[in-house]
């Protein structure tokens, strides 16, 4: 980055969600990727209005079942047949079917943390501080307004140009974001 | 989450048109329902209720950690387990919880992916006493090892002792089980949380509220690329959770299956124990929610539409317990062997027969009012109802572990139970414990999903589908 930018960027607040929806379709067409939209609860057209996300969190959870499953079997057969062999009745060593019970909790358990903690990492979250806070109405994207956001370091962005274009999406209102 | 994109039922029109109450009352906006949600956690002044009832509930978790005190200090011959019943009230009420512990996953990740929006108003404070009900459960196996601060034996770590977990044992399968399940079910619950923490966050009026909601939500700012993997996510913690939870209580029964004892080795178990935790767990839920909603006037949020809903569930559940007891019965009989022949006898005739004639009235005969659909929609009876069902099925792990461990195969060695003062005292003070866990949830969290019953309104919808 070559100056520190101190504006970080614009916000238009909108009422429902159908227009903060065509609001972001409206922007995304106009050329903007630098965009975020903010809203109480989960819209999915709304990512899709921002050219649609491939998120790679199902493969995470994926390799976390494997490896908790693999772990999960690897742990009994080493521990049962190699490294603590103990004759149960006269069962073998490898008794597998025995084996299955916590081989599918483990996968379970790893898989499951695997998706929380992947989806956290993914969204960089926990985050202590973000510029979006700055704007003293945002605390009302938790209860009942939605937000579009365009971010300076968009290359189209202008403050001038960008929020001359926000205002033309019919917002509540429109605010600088600082950094 | 999937289920916003449903076409959502329009409230007003569920209600005036047909007989089915709507999910949500009709009116609310997305404004009216944060606030009424969260002003029960930052605003409303605590009512009076709350101060007895969490009072009346410490004391008796007062009591259990007497009774826990005394038991670590005497031993676990206070009560009133010895030879042949080596299993008692401890592991009943083990069972009796972990069961209780089922409805909240269920709610939570089976209806999620059945696409039952009705679910979204009960998950929340299911969730959280499926985790209050797993930490009483874990309690009994704990201090029933006589050694609770060895505890960790059961888990596979190096040690300078070179031994190993014994992982044929159906005993290590349950501690894997059901560590899993307590992990999955915070995990799942705290996920459900973060965007209400943020809500709080947001709305709070006092700076301890803002640091600590603000901390616990992590910064959560609803964008909707979070929003896109948070619904990924969660979609897909329901399904891990699924299985799971239909696995935890298979393998509590394998604590039993797994064993020669005569009415425990036995191939109906699993279903016949997954089922009758769905049927205790609804039945739980349901006594709370009663009160709860009268309390919190939440009638908007949790209608006659879900009381009938658990109803319905609890009706076929329980059908399904009683098939299990038919069975439980007709194949002792058929497989000719004398022992298992005797189990049926001595539950029907022996010394305990009061008490398996109480569980049969209270599982499979009460429960049959619920056919009626008076019954369903009266608010009072329902909730008679579900008290029996919970002592129910208590009695139904009580009936299987103590009067099989009383007369097994040799008469020489038949035995009786019967339970100390500290047989009671440490059961109705996990309750105790139980309760108090629930009253400071109920204060502290927002016990209805705010996002979630956001989706719901008709004013979520986007585009017409």
């Amino acid at each position: 980055m070559k100056t520190p930018p101190t504006v970080y960027g614009l916000m238009a607040e909108f009422d429902d969600p159908a227009s903060v929806v065509a609001a972001a379709e409206r922007a995304h067409r106009e050329g903007y990727r630098c965009l975020d939209a903010y809203s109480p609860f989960p819209i999915e057209e709304l990512t899709e209005a921002m050219g649609g996300e491939h998120t790679r969190l199902p493969l995470i959870v994926l390799i976390g079942g494997i490896v908790g499953c693999v772990g999960g079997y690897a742990l009994e057969y080493w521990t049962q047949v190699v490294a603590y062999p103990l004759n149960i009745g006269g069962k073998p060593f490898h008794s597998w079917p025995a084996f299955i019970p916590v081989t599918f909790e483990c996968t379970i358990l790893v898989a499951a943390l695997s998706a929380v903690l992947g989806m956290l990492a993914l969204n960089g979250l926990p985050q202590p501080y973000h510029p979006v806070f700055n704007v003293p109405r945002f605390a009302l994207a938790s209860r009942n307004r939605f937000f579009l956001c365009v971010e300076a370091r968009d290359p189209l962005f202008d403050l001038e140009r960008t929020r001359r274009f926000l205002e033309t999406l019919s917002p509540r209102e429109v605010s600088t974001v600082a950094d | 989450m999937a289920e916003s994109l449903q076409p959502v039922e329009d409230p007003n029109r569920a209600y005036v048109g047909a007989g089915t109450p709507p999910v949500i009352a009709p009116g609310h906006t997305f404004g009216t329902v944060t606030d009424k949600i969260s002003a029960i956690v930052l605003t409303r002044r605590t009512p009076l209720g709350w101060y007895a009832g969490f009072l009346l509930a410490g004391s008796f978790a007062f009591l259990l950690l007497v009774s826990l005190t005394y038991l670590v200090t005497k031993g676990i011959g206070i009560w009133g387990n010895n030879i042949p019943v080596g299993w008692a009230f401890d592991i009943t009420n083990f069972v009796w919880w972990i069961g209780i512990g089922h409805a909240g996953t269920l709610i939570s990740a089976i209806l999620l992916l059945l696409k039952q929006t009705w679910r979204t108003s009960i998950n929340r404070f299911a969730e959280a006493m499926t985790l209050f009900a797993v930490a009483c459960a874990g309690i009994f196996p704990l201090f029933h090892t006589g050694r609770p601060w060895l505890a960790y034996w059961l888990f596979p770590y190096p040690n300078s002792m070179s031994l190993w977990p014994q992982f044929r044992s159906p005993l290590i399968w349950d501690v894997f089980a059901v560590s899993t399940y307590a992990t999955v079910s915070a995990l799942f619950w705290y996920v459900g949380l973060i965007p209400d923490l943020a809500t709080l966050r947001d709305r709070s009026q006092s700076r301890a509220g803002r640091v600590i909601y603000g901390m616990l939500a992590m910064g959560w700012r609803g964008s909707a690329r979070h929003w896109h993997r948070y619904d990924t996510a969660y979609l897909l913690l329901a399904g891990l959770a699924t299985p799971l939870v239909v696995s935890v209580h298979t393998v509590v029964s394998f604590d039993f299956a797994i064993g020669i004892v005569p009415g425990w080795h036995t191939t109906i178990f699993p279903p016949y124990f997954v089922a009758g935790a769905i049927y205790s767990g609804f039945a739980m839920v349901l006594t709370l929610a009663i009160p709860i909603r009268a309390v919190y006037n939440l009638e908007d949020f949790i209608t006659m539409r879900h009381l009938q809903n658990m109803a319905k569930v609890m009706l076929v559940t329980g059908l399904i317990v009683a098939y299990g007891y038919g069975t439980e019965a007709f194949i002792s009989w058929y497989s000719g062997d004398k022992y298992e022949g005797f189990v049926p006898m001595n539950r029907i005739f022996g010394p305990y027969a009061f008490y398996y004639w109480l569980l049969i009235t209270c599982n499979v005969i009460i429960p049959q009012a619920l056919w009626f659909k008076r019954v369903r929609t009266s608010v009072p009876v329902l909730f008679v109802i579900s008290l029996i069902v919970n002592v129910g099925m208590w009695l139904e792990r009580f009936v299987i572990i103590v009067l099989s461990l009383s007369r097994d195969f040799l008469t020489s060695s038949w035995g009786r139970f019967a339970p100390t003062f500290w047989d009671w005292s440490t059961l109705f003070g996990t309750v105790g414990l139980f309760v108090s866990l629930l009253f400071l949830f109920l204060r502290f969290l927002p016990m209805i999903s705010i996002f979630e019953i956001r989706t719901l309104l008709p004013e979520a919808k986007v585009s017409d589908e």
